[in-house]
């Protein structure tokens, strides 16, 4: 099994629509061996997604299981064709990843979601998410859409500040 | 290896600052690394890591007309410092309380005897002059419990609250 090649930004390919997976057959399982190991060969990363190593098809793997401080999650996770269908809360969090080395930021990410998607044989998976593992997902999905956390980092000291207070506002001006 | 200088700039806020400066940067040939640029009190204040081919001479003379249209003014320190060193910062803590003088100390103080390393602070005074409010977000790298660090800044009068910095890669 080789360890594939990471595509790192400004490779213009990060920013690709990635497209839903149809066969679930023995060829897209062995891929995803691969890009199992290629997650564990770099710097501790939760997850891996399939553009990230230049395969432009809707497959994520997720691992919140090993944070230094254990977190809500639910293991090892190979997730085809994810979809979330529902999100709740915001928080901000500090984010890196293996296509932006040397750079990490804050995103303000959903803090619970649901999510649908399938396993490596087609069948479908359900989740409820929330905090470290919701946000690794939105992270890793955002991948298979050509989206990068860079496209999300906010400065701290602006922006969540302004919508708090903005989300204020509006209520009040709704009573 | 390249030779940086910490670049600092700070005049009366103004459009074109960033866009002036760098443009005279770039025109002497001058590379850019790491750089904090922000709007403090009405003066805008720039600190940048600048690597200027010919030196700090060359770097004061390609600045000079462009400080004297914006009315900077420039300090240059040579740094051992480069690129590529960044520390993830571990801690988040964040304060706030009725301004007075010496929280930035207290709180600060507190976090050393804990063997805390700032890496990154954004103070601002917020509420009005008759009841300022400071608010004070520092994120920076620590091995000590939460609890101990949390116990740290307790009693120091003003809410001060520590959470857990967990960087994802992904």
């Amino acid at each position: 099994m080789p360890v594939l090649n990471i595509l790192k930004l400004p490779d213009a390919r990060l920013k690709q629509l990635s497209t839903p997976v149809e066969r679930f057959d023995d060829a897209l399982r062995a891929f995803i061996a691969d890009l199992e190991e290629t997650r564990q060969a770099g710097p501790a990363a939760v997850g891996i997604a399939a553009p990230q190593v230049g395969r432009f098809q809707r497959i994520v793997i997720l691992d919140c299981s090993t944070t230094r401080k254990p977190v809500p999650n639910h293991g090892h996770l190979i997730l085809i064709n994810p979809e979330i269908s529902e999100w709740d809360g915001y928080e901000i969090g500090r984010e890196g990843c293996l296509s932006v080395p040397d750079y990490t930021g804050n995103v303000i990410r959903a803090t619970h979601i649901h999510l649908k998607a399938q396993d490596p044989f087609g069948e479908p998976l359900e989740f409820d998410m929330e905090g470290y593992e919701a946000r690794a997902a939105q992270h890793e999905i955002d991948h298979l859409d050509g989206m990068l956390f860079i496209d999300r980092v906010v400065s701290r000291r602006t922006d969540l500040f302004r919508r708090k207070v903005y989300r204020k506002g509006r209520k009040k001006a709704e009573a | 290896m390249t030779d940086w200088m910490m670049m600092t700039l700070i005049g009366a806020d103004r459009p074109g600052i960033v866009a002036h400066v760098t443009r005279a940067l770039s025109d002497a040939g001058v590379s850019l690394g790491e750089a904090s640029m922000l709007r403090l009190g009405g003066s805008f204040s720039i600190m940048m890591m600048v690597s200027a081919p010919e030196g700090e001479a060359g770097l004061r003379r390609a600045m000079t007309p462009v400080l004297d249209q914006l009315g900077l003014r420039m300090h240059l320190d040579p740094v051992d410092g480069g690129l590529h060193r960044h520390q993830i910062p571990n801690v988040r803590v964040r304060v706030n309380g009725a301004d007075r003088t010496g929280i930035v100390a207290d709180v600060t103080g507190a976090l050393l005897d804990q063997g805390f390393n700032i890496l990154e602070l954004d103070s601002d005074v917020a509420g009005d002059s008759d009841s300022p409010l400071y608010i004070m977000t520092i994120e920076g790298y620590s091995d000590r419990s939460l609890d101990a660090l949390t116990r740290a800044v307790e009693g120091l009068g003003v809410n001060a609250s520590v959470s857990p910095v967990e960087t994802l890669i992904g």
